[in-house]
């Protein structure tokens, strides 16, 4: 675990951390966060602005910011209710950052039950961070980390912290870092965009002056597919996002609907050079390895199970579109979706454990999960314009989808249990289509 | 077949004339209804058998003529109807190739089977195809913006090709007839309601 972590600091140009404290790292009962239902109750921290511990007191608005941008990122995940720093009790000798300066009375006395406390250092462009996580009722510190790096990575610097605070409270590393790509029709044409998971510094990332739909990542965040008719026609791209190399699926008829193996340089899309729209499964070159699906009509939209032995897609072949899943090694299928006439766009959780699709019924498209067996069906989205194309976070957490309900389709997020509903980002035109990438390892 | 029911009638007409041949000079004979759009239908006067054949000839004489008078006329609005297509040849085939490319072939929700009215318009283009030997085209597959995207663009391909699918049982060569799927992404009317839809729900033509 310390290795593991330590490699990817080293990754990390200018950055070291130093463990001041490894208290219940990994060991962890997760007490705070009830993993069931993580949303049903808010767990209460306060988050004061950081300790300013520079001479300039230009850095004391930065050390300010920092905390906001902090934050932010938390509250982001809807585990938290974030207190209101105007009820707090601060010392006039200004706030205590650390055990045992710190009176932890003050904390649960207005309600907090966790405490974040920043000390912050800028030294020219050199940052020095350093951030305690406390459970103020054990009065115990829960997570300490230093941080140095170069100004500019100040952002990064923060998830990584907030990570470090999710992965205690739920054993999971949580949803930051990752990116969320979308398609978007700002310019005129749907072109592929990404943002940050927060929505932060989108960005266009095709210029192909044509429609442009459906991206994915590779689960190593290193490729990405998507369906243009840059060249006439639904084509599918295999792109490498660093170097200037990739694929192109160009056969007859449609090459759409991407969706990388877990793990793999392989992915799934649908084609219909047969006549019949099938799943192939195909090489991270465009080749094709094998046919996936056999059945007159339509089959369409893979999603990968995390083991990447089954996927879940949408056919016809019951007579109006529903979720199947097929095992990839018995062949065997199932039906999943048997409620409503139209069940489309299914997305395997990272957790394994649910499938979110969109469903439309009298007129409206909704966002639905549902267990893998079949069980559990809950819809998430209600009387709210029309909610589409479902997206998991890499932590399972959250889910991204496109919605009209404030008129122009876009870009919303909420949890997994459909709480927190919320627009993501605004750009010009329309949103739609959003794709959560895996976590961006650090290189 | 005219000439015997004619005969018939005369027949008819000229017995009872001959059992009271006095007793009814001026009595005019109705004819039957089917013969009142006869030109000139005699009027049989039963005085006098050698006189009734007389008008039977004469009757059919003038018959006769008529008929001729009518077949030159046909004949004369045949070679105008054909000196009037030779004129407009060239833009009817203009018309005709508009129709072939602004007819859209219209779809249910959800769907890519071709309707009787479906059918009936194919049955125009595949015509149009076997006139314009040498013409090569596309047939889009389009959706109404309901439903997701990627089925969409699914389902824009199965109408494309059901209709193309078509055509070739009916004798167009499959070279001739490429298909292009754009799911939901080009409607023709943007509206949010069943009206644009339909509109939308089409399998569209383009002249290569």
């Amino acid at each position: 675990m310390i290795t593991g972590f330590q490699k990817k600091i080293i990754c990390l140009t200018g950055t070291f951390i130093l463990f001041f404290s490894m208290s219940g790292v990994g060991l962890a009962d997760y007490t705070y966060i009830n993993i069931s239902n993580p949303f049903l109750r808010k767990v209460p921290i306060a988050i004061p602005v950081f300790k300013n511990l520079s001479k300039n007191s230009m850095d004391a608005q930065m050390a300010r910011q920092a905390a906001d941008m902090l934050s932010d990122a938390l509250e982001f995940t809807g585990y938290f209710k974030m207190l209101d720093r105007g009820a707090f009790l601060i010392n006039p000798g200004g706030l205590a950052v650390k055990m045992p300066e710190i009176n932890f009375k003050h904390w649960t006395v207005i309600g907090s039950e966790l405490l974040i406390t920043g000390a912050y250092l800028m030294n020219g462009n050199q940052l020095e961070i350093e951030l305690r996580l406390f459970d103020t009722i054990k009065e115990k510190l829960l997570v300490g980390k230093r941080y140095k790096a170069d100004k500019s990575d100040q952002r990064q610097i923060l998830h990584r912290f907030c990570s470090e605070v999710i992965f205690h409270l739920t054993g999971t590393r949580g949803l930051f870092n990752s990116k969320i790509a979308f398609v978007s029709t700002g310019t005129g044409n749907k072109e592929i965009y990404a943002c940050e998971f927060d929505g932060y510094h989108p960005e266009q990332m095709t210029r192909t002056k044509h429609i442009t739909l459906s991206p994915a990542w590779s689960s190593d965040n290193k490729w990405i597919a998507y369906t243009s008719f840059i060249n006439g026609k639904p084509d599918l791209f295999i792109r490498n996002l660093r170097q200037k190399r990739g694929a192109i699926v160009a056969k007859k008829g449609i090459n759409a609907t991407p969706a990388w193996v877990p793990g793999q340089f392989s992915l799934a899309a649908t084609l219909s050079f047969s006549g019949d729209q099938e799943i192939y499964l195909l090489t991270g070159t465009g080749k094709i390895i094998k046919r996936l699906t056999n059945s007159r009509g339509i089959d369409v939209s893979p999603s990968f199970s995390p083991d990447g032995k089954q996927i879940a897609f949408v056919s016809e072949r019951g007579g109006t579109p529903q979720i199947y899943i097929k095992h990839l090694e018995t062949g065997e299928v199932t039906r999943l979706t048997f409620e409503g006439r139209y069940n489309t766009q299914p997305s395997w959780s990272p957790a394994g454990d649910k499938i979110v699709y969109s469903a439309m019924e009298n007129g409206h498209i909704n966002i639905r999960v549902i267990d893998i067996d079949g069980r559990g069906l809950m819809q998430l989205t209600h009387d709210a314009g029309n909610n589409e194309g479902p997206t998991w976070s890499p932590d399972a957490s959250m889910i991204a989808f496109s919605s009209t309900r404030e008129g122009l389709s876009r870009i919303y997020v909420m949890t997994s249990y459909g709480t927190d509903q919320r627009r993501l980002l605004t750009l010009q035109g329309e949103q739609s289509n959003p794709q959560w990438s895996s976590i961006i390892p650090n290189n | 077949m005219r000439k015997r029911i004619m005969i018939c009638l005369a027949l008819l007409l000229v017995v009872p004339g001959l059992l009271f041949f006095t007793s009814c000079a001026k009595k005019t004979v109705q004819s039957e209804p089917t013969l009142t759009q006869q030109p000139q239908q005699p009027q049989v006067q039963p005085e006098s058998a050698q006189d009734d054949a007389a008008a039977i000839l004469a009757a059919e004489k003038a018959n006769q003529e008529e008929l001729a008078r009518q077949k030159a006329l046909e004949e004369e609005q045949l070679k105008t109807a054909a000196a009037e297509a030779a004129e407009a040849e060239q833009s009817e085939a203009m018309v005709a190739r508009n129709m072939f490319v602004n007819e859209d072939i219209y779809f249910e929700f959800d769907s890519y089977v071709l309707s009787g009215a479906a059918q009936d318009i194919l049955m125009g283009k595949a015509q149009w195809l076997r006139i314009n030997s040498d013409a090569s085209v596309t047939i889009e597959g389009h959706c109404d913006e309901r439903g997701t995207n990627a089925y969409n663009l699914a389902l824009g391909d199965k109408r494309a090709e059901i209709v193309k699918g078509y055509l070739v049982n009916v004798g167009i060569a499959a070279g001739r007839l490429m298909t292009i799927s754009y799911g939901e992404e080009h409607p023709v009317d943007t509206g949010n309601f069943e009206e644009a839809w339909a509109k939308n729900r089409r399998a569209h033509f383009v002249v290569d």
